[in-house]
């Protein structure tokens, strides 16, 4: 019995590593999504920051002005975003590939350019990364049956980011539902027109929400190469933006609900390492890939019609055009 | 013209408004050229004009939409700078929009202070924006719940909403575009009551508007635009529908349908308890039936979304028929005998789609393919292998010269031809092989008074023919003048029928809204 609790605290503890870049991201989306552009870059801005970090570290030895290069490099990505589909009015799932092709072949090139070592940035260490934190107490209450466990394994003992990163979801509920910004940002993504003729600039509304989305994917970005890993690594993002936004789209565009949707799909992950090469009564050996494939298929077969209609931002990926 | 029959403004000289020698070009086209247009403070300014005429544009300069390329904007007689919807409300200009300009998952209280908030903070702007409106809603008589969803209100008070939002905002001069498009002739009626409520405290309202009807009935002044310029401007009460419409046109027009009482003979379209459901499981059409007979135009009123737009599909065989028979021409079409669109054409049925561009029409093709749609297939217009080309341009000339479709070009694209000249083109397709049974949806839907004329003397020689006419409208007037016959439908279901020569506004008007359930949703608005 205890060992089975200890092998389910150690999964939930991964699952909270696994959901920290998805929790980020997703909020990211959540942003840029609200206020009527897709953001199907997320993947590329988070392996940009990701790279800006590690790279940006490594030289000065400090995580965080790694963490500032990463956030900077992601919201010029997220800049470039804007630019092609706000003042552009161009297609904004063309524009976010092109993001992610860019960020995919450029880390690369500049990473075997400065750093030979085939596309890797050095190992990182010391105060060039971010380590985990022993939350106040979590020794002392380590020996407590259960609630002891949760605190010291569960709770205690990650990096800053991971904390930012739960931090980020009441953030942006309170952004999203409490505030002057938020009410435009959500009214910009149903009706741009009307927001237009009330007054407000659609332009500088929706630069706005990129911009927020641009800060969030780096974060997710540095602590990819900086919190759970030592170095920069060609395509560490593995997908894990496209996950992000399955679970934005799964949580039907809200944050408490993204958040809850990016704790399952990183609780499978962690499940799929957990279960890699274990047989289990019955249905022997799990396919890996089958693993990884589950939270696109979740995403599909739930939205499909178990969870009800997922509704989208009305305005979502329609540029503004005002003239006629 | 500074006049005004408000007493209460009298003391007060310069106009609320005053527009001097504006002028707008997109591209070619010369939208507004040297427009002048003074509106007097605390009166009701009515424009008019058809389609294209250039009032909408003059509006959206004046709402800061569009910026004109040359001329001035006095607002309550000081020169104003406006370029974008901002500097607008700050000089005290409201609009309500022909397509609304709310979010619909918003609540009441969320779309009037959206843009327009007190603080950063969405519960302290609340909080003063829910005691502003409750004094404006006092004030003005526009009760609506603040906390009521506002896409699950009725279209007439979303109209209120849009109002309350210009007066959030301190606007004193309201416009308001083709308001009543949308609504039931109650809810035109409360429209009017607002506008005179507004107009006795010092608002000055500008009404865009093409229904003379109501220019007569609410405006204080009227002024009529025609092709981009200021043709005439009148007191209301010294002038008459008439001259409106010739001013409008430019000549003489006929307003009356000229036709002799119809002599209706055997049924030719016959549904028979037609109910329709759509994919999300709603009852669009509830166990419909009706007759059409040979030698008569039947029409259906109704507020645009009751089951018209389905009716219209499933007699024409675009959608399947799930429930029910339809027995058109001999033979009898239900879920068994499942026809489609081009096999009902072949049962010598004509249909004038509701919405040319969507259904009538690619508007990217040239006038000689929209004028063999549907037809494609016919013999006349193929080869062995290729399509007869010179077939279908010979084919579209002769239409174009029957229906007096201008320009008379069969290789110009459809979209760059009028509204007027479109729905004539598409009519001629249709009645140029006299069906037996045409069924036409808003058969004059943006197009210009001219034109109108035309399409219904048309539509009245095909039944002197002997053949039998649906008519789908929105336009009141229209079916009363056209029809012979008039069923009401509401949310899906037949409602009411009488002759057109005992049909009044009223009578109607209470049937559409299903006897003044409209009434009801207001005080609901209101109660809580």
């Amino acid at each position: 019995m205890s060992e089975f609790i200890l092998i389910l605290l150690s999964t939930l503890d991964s699952t909270i590593r696994v959901s920290t870049p998805l929790i980020l991201c997703a909020m990211a989306g959540l942003f840029s999504e609200r206020s009527g552009i897709v953001d199907i870059g997320l993947e590329g801005k988070m392996l940009g920051g990701a790279f800006a970090a590690a790279a940006v570290a490594s030289i000065t030895g400090s995580a965080w002005i790694g963490l500032s290069a990463a956030i900077g490099v992601s919201v010029c990505m997220a800049l470039l975003h804007g630019f092609a589909c706000i003042t552009h009015k161009g297609n904004q799932v063309v524009s976010g590939l092109a993001i992610n092709i860019l960020a995919s072949g450029l880390t690369v090139t500049l990473g075997i350019a400065w750093f030979h070592q085939g596309g890797q940035t050095p190992l990182l260490s010391g105060d060039a990364r971010f380590y985990s934190i022993d939350l106040p107490g979590a020794l002392a209450v380590a020996d407590v049956p259960v609630i002891g466990a949760i605190y010291s394994q569960l709770i205690s003992g990650h990096n800053a980011l991971v904390y930012l990163a739960f931090f980020t979801v009441p953030v942006t509920w309170w952004i999203v539902y409490q505030t002057r910004f938020g009410l435009r940002l959500r009214a910009v993504g149903e009706n741009p027109q009307a927001v237009d003729t009330a007054g407000i600039s659609v332009f500088w509304l929706r630069y706005r929400a990129v911009i927020c989305a641009g800060i969030l994917c780096g974060i997710a970005g540095a602590y990819l190469s900086t919190g759970q890993n030592a170095a920069f690594i060609r395509e560490m993002s593995a997908g894990k933006g496209y996950i992000a936004l399955a679970a934005l789209i799964f949580g039907k565009w809200r944050p408490k609900a993204a958040l809850l949707a990016c704790l399952l799909f990183g609780f499978l992950e962690a499940l799929t390492v957990r279960l890699e090469g274990v047989d289990l009564p019955l249905i022997g050996q799990v396919p890996t890939q089958l693993m990884q494939a589950l939270p696109y298929i979740l995403t599909v077969v739930l939205l499909a019609g178990f969870i009800g209609k997922a509704v989208a931002p009305k305005a979502i990926g329609v540029p503004y055009i005002k003239e006629r | 013209m500074l006049t005004t029959q408000n007493t209460q403004q009298q003391d007060s000289l310069s106009p609320a408004i005053d527009l001097r020698k504006i002028n707008k070009s997109f591209g070619p086209v010369h939208a507004n050229k040297d427009v002048d247009l003074i509106v007097a403070k605390g009166s009701i300014h009515g424009i008019i004009g058809e389609n294209g005429a250039g009032k909408s544009t003059l509006m959206s300069i004046l709402y800061g939409f569009y910026e004109a390329d040359s001329g001035e904007i006095l607002v309550n007689g000081k020169l104003a700078s406006i370029t974008s919807s901002k500097d607008a409300i700050r000089a005290g200009i409201g609009m309500v929009h022909q397509h609304f300009m709310l979010i619909e998952n918003f609540t009441v209280l969320e779309n009037v202070m959206l843009g327009a908030e007190l603080s950063s903070s969405l519960k302290e702007s609340k909080i003063s924006a829910r005691a502003e409106l409750a004094r404006l809603s006092e004030e003005f008589g526009l009760a609506v719940d603040p906390d009521a969803i506002t896409g699950d209100l009725a279209v007439g008070l979303q109209q209120r909403v849009e109002i309350l939002k210009a007066l959030y905002r301190g606007a004193e001069i309201l416009i308001l575009d083709e308001p009543t498009g949308v609504l039931t002739p109650q809810e035109v009626k409360q429209l009017f009551d607002i506008l005179n409520a507004l107009r006795a405290r010092g608002v000055s309202v500008m009404l865009i508007t093409h229904k003379l009807q109501e220019i007569l009935a609410i405006t204080d002044e009227v002024t009529v635009m025609r092709g981009g310029t200021m043709v005439a401007s009148r007191e209301t009460s010294k002038t008459t529908k008439q001259e409106l419409a010739e001013l409008m046109v430019g000549r003489k027009v006929l307003l009356e349908v000229d036709k002799s009482v119809a002599q209706p003979k055997e049924v030719l379209l016959e549904a028979d308890n037609l109910t329709i459901k759509d994919s999300a499981g709603i009852t669009r059409l509830d166990a419909v039936s009706l007759k059409v007979h040979a030698g008569e135009i039947l029409g259906i009123a109704g507020v645009s979304g009751n089951g018209q737009a389905e009716l219209l599909d499933v007699l024409s065989g675009i959608i399947p028929v799930q429930e029910g028979n339809i027995h058109l021409n001999g033979t009898t079409i239900n879920a068994k005998n499942v026809l489609n669109a081009k096999d009902f054409r072949h049962l010598s049925l004509g249909h004038v789609a509701e919405d040319r561009h969507k259904q009538g029409m690619v508007t990217d093709f040239s006038a000689r393919e929209c004028a063999i749609m549907g037809f494609q297939d016919e013999p006349e217009f193929n080869g062995r292998i290729l399509m007869d080309n010179k077939a279908v341009t010979d084919h579209c000339v002769s239409l174009m010269e029957e229906f007096d479709v201008r320009p008379a070009n069969p290789h110009l694209k459809a979209a760059n031809f009028s509204g007027g000249n479109q729905q004539k083109l598409c009519m001629a397709r249709e009645i140029e092989r006299q069906p037996k049974v045409l069924l036409v949806g808003q058969p004059t839907r943006g197009v210009d008074i001219g034109a109108i004329e035309f399409i219904h003397q048309q539509i009245v020689a095909l039944r002197d023919a002997g053949n039998a006419v649906l008519v789908v409208s929105v336009e009141l007037e229209e079916v009363m003048s056209l029809c012979d016959r008039i069923i009401v439908m509401f949310e899906g279901r037949i409602v009411g029928e009488m002759a057109a020569s005992d049909a009044d506004a009223q009578k109607l008007g209470l049937l559409m809204g299903n006897a003044g359930s409209d009434d009801q949703a207001s005080t609901q608005g209101a109660s809580s």
